[in-house]
């Protein structure tokens, strides 16, 4: 019985083979050979040596940064706000938070240039930062949201009635309780700014490059090997951040959903 | 060991959610140092009264005086109470120590001292060592201890307890239990406690306060309420008991389950219809007939550990519960007698149902929100009636579309010889019901009153 219930995994397994293991061998296979395909650092030292390149990995890191804190600060509000029962009552408000998340992201965005441009507000830095958070701010409410829900009530009520002020509770137990939410909406906020070229290509008319935008234009111009270097790059990154996402899960079972 | 001077004083106190008035007029004053106890059954209004205690909750109406001062609006940081929660309600991200340090670290109380204080606590409640676990991997009781430690290290004038043992199993239960008395001895401060399990009420209070329906029933000591219940409902709540309907015949004179009986009851008046209770192990049981009161023959017997608990067909042909250390052969002939001192007389609420109506016509009346057809009493239509019903003339009917209105039943109360309903309608209004027939609670069912049943007068 155990033997033929571990064979229902051989599709998926097959799938992750295909889909996720070998196309990532392959990135550290190209990102490691020349263009005659011996082996070579050459695509790293081009990394590090072109000032260039460093400007737009750090430029991009810069506004994923810049993107999540801004996420935060105006996700976390909104979630304790939805959350809370005695200041938000109806479940349609919080679907109309998350309700953007159902519409495509090119089509959000290609919409947000049309409105810029209605509004003759010029494209440009600006406009890209508000892309960003305007796209994923679902991504960090609702986490936030989530973790919030469950958390019982009377945890709040206990701490009241140990003497914490309004303030005391929220610094105290509301906080410290809703942090899984946030690590999750960290990881799917950042992570994808990270790596992502089309809101960039399209709120700044190109005018602001960023590190996806540099992997996309190397792979476009058939430098795959260099392509493939600055993407085991990037991907360390993201692997780094959601390891340190996972330590701070782990303390606490209660983490926000959607991931 | 109770002090006489009150510490809190609770004046017409009344909660309502939405249209359901959870209290109604609640009046109660809690002495200092003493184990007071709210019991009642689940919805009773008990928890509520606690929460509105805490602060959690604010009252329509009434005030909670403490010491002499107002504090119905004081938000709970700033009442001198702390709260053992039921499910303990425990802070998932602080450890033992930080649990149990959270009340004092917020009032900046110096760290040497917090690690005295919660080191004495936890020793209080056999805790100690546990400091640094994580507060999830602790079993149930060991939390439940943890979150008494957590409430008693502020020295509340006054702790409060929601159902804390609910959620424990019986020996637990039992060895808590115990341990709440004592702790109660050494801390010499008011405990507030509330359950549903009337066995543990009456170990553990100086004073149970015994609710229902969001009025106060009976308030006592633990013997007070289990030998002098007030009304059949405490009767029947605390501990086991047969309840009967019975005649005042005159003072210091009783008949029920057909017979007379001397007891020590007076003042009710005479041949005045009362609720007789008998504990079942006060009715003495003996093999010869010869000299018994009454007669009757045993039914079933069945082992409980002390005692034998058995249910006799008494002579006139009521059925009455008794416990004794003998064991009766089943079928056999017994003779009882009941010590008058041990017979508790209870005025009856009520004799009949009484509902408020107007006539729809000479020969129909409206009353429970829906019309009935009675007899041609000469009052005509729109006339103001009060409609009485005897218990047993109304019809209750398995389905209830047959019905003229629905109810659920609500209460049941078993009285020797047929069993006394309460069912409440949909609109909320009490229905009383004497049957043979057998009902469960939340049972839902049709009403039928026959018209030559409806007795009409006319209301001034």
């Amino acid at each position: 019985m155990s033997t033929r219930r571990a064979n229902w995994a051989i599709p998926y397994f097959i799938f992750m083979l295909l889909f996720v293991v070998l196309p990532l061998l392959l990135i550290v296979v190209y990102a490691f050979r020349d263009n005659s395909g011996s082996f070579t650092f050459q695509n790293f030292v081009k990394f590090v040596s072109q000032p260039e390149a460093i400007n737009t990995f750090v430029y991009s890191i810069g506004v994923a940064l810049i993107t999540t804190v801004l996420c935060i600060l105006l996700g976390y509000p909104a979630a304790y706000i939805l959350s809370n029962k005695s200041l938000n009552r109806s479940q349609i408000t919080v679907v109309l938070f998350i309700l953007p998340m159902w519409i495509n992201i090119l089509v959000r965005t290609l919409a947000t240039v049309a409105l810029f441009d209605f509004v003759h507000i010029p494209l440009g830095q600006g406009a890209l930062i508000f892309g960003m958070v305007y796209n994923f701010l679902p991504f960090m409410i609702y986490p936030i949201y989530n973790t919030m829900q469950k958390m019982d009530h009377s945890l709040i009520e206990a701490a009241q009635d140990l003497g914490a002020t309004p303030g005391e509770v929220f610094t105290k137990v509301t906080m410290p309780l809703s942090m899984p939410g946030v690590t999750s909406g960290i990881m799917m906020v950042f992570m994808p700014t990270i790596s992502t070229f089309a809101i960039a290509e399209l709120l700044t008319m190109n005018n602001v490059k960023l590190f996806g935008t540099t992997i996309q234009e190397n792979i476009n111009n058939g430098m795959w090997n260099y392509g493939a270097a600055l993407s085991l790059i990037m991907l360390v990154i993201i692997g780094a951040t959601s390891l340190f996402a996972d330590s701070g899960d782990s303390q606490d079972n209660e983490a926000g959903g959607l991931i | 060991m109770a002090n006489t001077d009150s510490i809190i004083k609770i004046e017409h106190l009344t909660k309502s959610f939405g249209d359901k008035k959870v209290l109604d007029d609640i009046n109660l004053e809690i002495r200092r140092g003493e184990f007071i106890t709210f019991l009642g059954p689940s919805g009773c209004g008990k928890t509520t009264l606690l929460r509105l205690l805490a602060g959690f909750l604010r009252a329509d109406e009434g005030r909670i005086v403490m010491e002499g001062s107002d504090i119905s609006e004081l938000p709970p940081h700033k009442r001198l109470f702390n709260t053992v929660f039921q499910r303990y309600a425990l802070f998932p991200h602080l450890d033992v120590y930080d649990n149990v340090a959270f009340g004092l670290k917020l009032r900046k109380t110096p760290s040497d001292e917090i690690d005295k204080r919660v080191r004495k606590v936890l020793k209080m409640v056999s805790m100690t060592d546990y400091e640094d676990r994580d507060v999830n991997s602790l079993s149930g009781g060991q939390q439940q201890r943890v979150a008494i430690a957590r409430a008693i290290i502020n020295q509340p004038k006054v702790l409060l307890l929601d159902e804390p043992l609910a959620a424990l199993d019986l020996k637990m239960r039992k060895d808590m239990q115990m341990e709440l008395k004592e702790m109660h001895k050494t801390l010499g401060i008011t405990f507030i406690y509330v359950t549903h399990d009337q066995e543990e009420a009456l170990t553990l209070s100086d004073t149970i306060v015994v609710m229902n329906e969001g009025k106060i029933q009976q308030t006592g000591s633990p013997a007070d309420i289990y030998n002098e219940p007030i009304n059949s409902f405490v009767a029947d709540f605390i501990g086991e008991s047969n309840i009967l309907n019975g005649t005042m015949v005159k003072d210091c004179e009783v008949s029920f389950i057909g017979h007379t009986f001397e007891c020590v009851d007076k003042g009710f008046g005479e041949n005045v219809p009362v609720d007789v209770v008998v504990r079942p192990e006060d009715i003495y049981i003996i093999s010869q007939t010869e000299n018994a009161k009454f007669t009757g023959v045993v039914k079933s017997c069945t082992f409980k550990g002390v005692h034998y608990e058995m249910f006799i067909d008494t002579d006139k042909g009521f059925e009455m519960m008794i416990q004794d250390y003998n064991q009766f052969e089943v079928g056999s002939t017994v003779g009882m007698f009941i010590k008058p001192s041990d017979i508790h007389v209870m005025k009856k609420e009520r004799t009949c149902n009484t509902f408020a109506g107007v006539m729809t016509s000479p020969t129909s009346v409206r009353f429970l929100g829906a019309e009935f057809e009675c007899r041609e009493c000469g009052l005509k239509e729109g006339d103001e009636v009060s409609a009485r019903v005897d218990f047993d003339k109304i019809d209750l009917l398995d389905n209830k579309e047959d019905g003229t209105i629905t109810g659920e039943v609500n209460f049941i109360l078993y009285k020797g010889d047929h069993y006394h309903l309460t069912v409440v309608t949909d609109d909320g209004d009490k229905v009383f019901v004497d049957t043979n027939d057998i009902w469960d609670k939340c049972d839902l069912v049709g009403i039928n009153i026959a018209p030559e049943h409806i007795r009409i007068s006319k209301r001034v």
